[in-house]
């Protein structure tokens, strides 16, 4: 008996029992469904993340101040003023670090801005021009800080195109005057949209103004000198480990700080940020990816037992099929095909509700979820695998029956 | 003895020989291999264990059935038809003894090629029929062809020619259960004939059937026994038997009387 009509013989007793094969589809239907969309959801939380990370700029480095202690109390990294605007004067000075190609001192607070009647609250961001290129951003109208600005302190600022359209509406913002903490800022630039709009900050939605401007005349105080991050760029991707290496001595030894361990900053990579979030959506998926695969076992499991009962019930068929020359090999071949067309039905079935699932949750959740092609591939060859591991028990049992028992059997 | 079972798989190759038969018509039996009987059954014994308990189905039974014969074993339950019926047809082994079947030493074959023989070599009938319900008319007459890796096209028009033969060239498409009990021991018939048996082994055929539908299939097996077909009939019914050319008696696991033993 060929392959042919071993399957056409298999779909013939798959199709006479429709409910029950349904049924047993629907348990590999539901864990192949299952994986597609965790799998999807961990590689869509990983592509946000990803972007998200990369949008920072290329080959960045971010200095950030250490925590402090104050009675007892540990601050959050961050929370420390260690970090001035000297600190990174001192790694721009040409010869301290060759392996930077550009330093941005950044400071951020949240603040309401004015145009004529119209207010939005909105961060502001105090920084130097290098910050453009650092975080790998472009002007679409006007132009943006320049370091004149810095020097002379200049009242200008470039918005980003949330802000300029918040502010400003489809008319041009560059020349226009913006009111931040009752002091008048002339609009010199608007950013080019990142494209990127991650929920957690929006980077189309700030305003830059000179970084000496806002310490002076916006922050003031004793700590007006002080800096949330300091942005780094390395010269090339090779020369990233080179430049955190300058930096870290560099601001250690303007620190005064000899023991490594007690330094008042961190430096993170972007490899760095991107590792540690994406161990985290990695343990996610695989979390989610475990109770999936625990529910496509129990769909197997489902296979084996409906096969089991398909052979106690068909006994006389097999003592018959033998009898007339069907060899144990035929017979087994054919319970095999027969539960592997279960779980290969129902593997396709459920990547198709899987990948409907992607494209309907999305609009749902505020959540991306990847349709990945070759997940979706193993995804219906694992369903057909477990589908062939749960047969071969029950087939087995139907090959090995004698002839004369099965036909006898009532 | 590995040799000789590579040469009788070798023989049943031959044996098979599908090509050449669609020229050959159905109705007529094959030409005997050789002048060998089709059964040649010497001091057969079958033993069954169930846990501490042996039971002796057979004790030395020797039986030779010519081909063209017409045999009917009688016997009360438990005198050990039923045993040598299964023999007979491939579907037990013996415990002892040896049985050539057309000429091939069958007695120490593997379950694979005895199910290559007995799909070659015999033609069954089982007292409940066994159609497969969920299969149309000829869709159970072909199941032997399929089996023999004969083409789709091939055995639908030997199926449907069989079906034709016994009468139910009307009901091909029809399923077991929308025929009478002689219809469907007639599809049974049109399936032990298919793939051209040497010889029909038929378990208390009449068993389910009443006696017009009885009457009926007799009359099918004396005709297919005209033209040539070798049948074994295992039966308990006296008027049944009666049919048959030779009576061979069964009693206690012994041949007990054998009313053809002399030619």
């Amino acid at each position: 008996m060929n392959w042919l009509e071993t399957v056409r013989t298999s779909l013939e007793a798959i199709r006479s029992h429709r409910l029950r094969s349904g049924l047993t589809m629907l348990g590999i239907l539901i864990g192949i469904a299952a994986v597609i969309l965790t799998v999807g959801l961990g590689e869509g939380a990983q592509a946000q993340v990803t972007s998200a990370i990369n949008s920072l700029g290329t080959n960045l480095l971010v200095v950030s101040p250490g925590s402090t202690t104050s009675n007892g109390v540990r601050g959050g990294a961050g929370s420390a003023t260690t970090l001035t605007v000297e600190d990174a004067t001192a790694l721009s000075t040409p010869g301290v670090a060759p392996d930077i190609a550009a330093v941005a001192p950044t400071t951020s607070r949240s603040t309401s801005l004015a145009a004529g009647a119209t207010t939005w609250t909105t961060s502001v961001v105090g920084t130097t021009p290098p910050w453009l290129s650092v975080r790998a951003r472009t002007i679409a109208e006007g132009r943006f800080l320049t370091n004149a600005d810095v020097t002379s302190e200049a009242a200008n600022v470039v918005l980003g195109s949330s802000t300029a359209d918040e502010l400003f509406g489809t008319t041009n913002a560059v020349g226009r005057t913006v009111t931040i903490s009752s002091i008048p800022f002339t609009v010199v630039g608007v950013l080019t949209s990142s494209g990127t709009s991650s929920s957690a900050q929006n980077q189309d939605d700030q305003a830059i103004v000179p970084i000496s401007t806002d310490a002076d005349r916006l922050i003031g105080g004793a700590n007006r000198t002080s800096v949330q991050s300091i942005y780094l760029q390395a010269t090339t991707e090779n020369t990233l480990s080179a430049a955190y290496q300058e930096a870290n001595q560099e601001l250690l030894a303007l620190h005064h700080i000899t023991n490594t361990a007690s330094a008042d900053f961190t430096i993170a990579s972007q490899q760095s940020l991107l590792d540690t979030a994406s161990s985290v959506t990695k343990t996610l998926t695989l979390l989610l990816g475990g109770v999936a695969a625990i529910s496509l076992l129990v769909g197997g499991i489902g296979v084996m037992n409906i096969m089991l009962v398909s052979v106690t019930e068909r006994i006389k068929e097999i003592g018959l099929r033998k009898a007339i020359g069907a060899s144990p090999v035929v017979i087994r071949r054919q319970f095999m095909v027969e539960a592997s067309v279960l779980g290969f039905a129902g593997g396709l079935l459920g990547a198709l509700l899987g990948i409907v699932g992607a494209l309907i949750l999305p609009h749902l959740m505020s959540t991306q979820i990847a349709i990945s092609p070759s997940a979706t591939v193993i995804a219906i060859l694992t369903a057909v695998v477990i589908g062939l591991i749960f047969g071969v028990y029950p087939a087995s049992r139907a090959a090995r029956l004698a002839p004369i028992d099965a036909l006898r059997s009532e | 003895m590995p040799e000789s079972t590579e040469q009788t798989a070798a023989q049943i190759e031959v044996a098979a020989g599908i090509p050449e038969w669609p020229t050959a018509p159905i109705e007529q039996a094959a030409a005997p291999h050789s002048a060998e009987p089709v059964v040649d059954i010497r001091d057969v014994r079958k033993v069954y264990s169930t846990g501490a308990v042996e039971v002796e189905a057979l004790r030395g039974v020797s039986l030779r059935v010519d081909a063209g014969e017409y045999v009917a074993i009688m016997g009360p339950s438990g005198s050990g038809k039923s045993t040598l019926m299964n023999i007979i047809g491939c579907l037990d082994l013996l415990t002892s003894g040896s049985y050539r079947l057309a000429g091939e030493d069958v007695s120490h074959m593997s379950e694979e090629d005895l199910a290559m023989v007995r799909n070659r070599r015999i033609g069954f009938v089982f007292q409940q029929f066994n159609l497969l319900s969920g299969l149309t008319a000829w869709r159970n007459v072909e199941l032997p062809l399929t089996y023999a890796g004969v083409r789709r096209t091939e055995r639908k028009e030997r199926a449907v020619r069989l079906l034709e033969r016994v009468g139910l060239g009307d009901r091909i498409d029809h399923r077991p259960t929308e025929l009478s009990g002689g219809q469907q021991s007639r599809v049974a018939l049109a399936r032990a004939l298919v793939n051209r048996p040497s010889m029909v082994l038929a378990d208390e055929p009449t068993g389910a059937l009443d006696s017009k539908s009885t009457a009926d299939v007799l009359s099918v097996f004396e005709e297919l026994n005209s033209d040539g077909h070798t049948i074994v009939l295992i039966t308990h019914e006296a008027d049944v038997a009666a049919h048959a050319r030779r009576v061979v008696r069964f009693r206690d696991g012994l041949i007990e009387s054998d009313s053809g033993a002399a030619r």
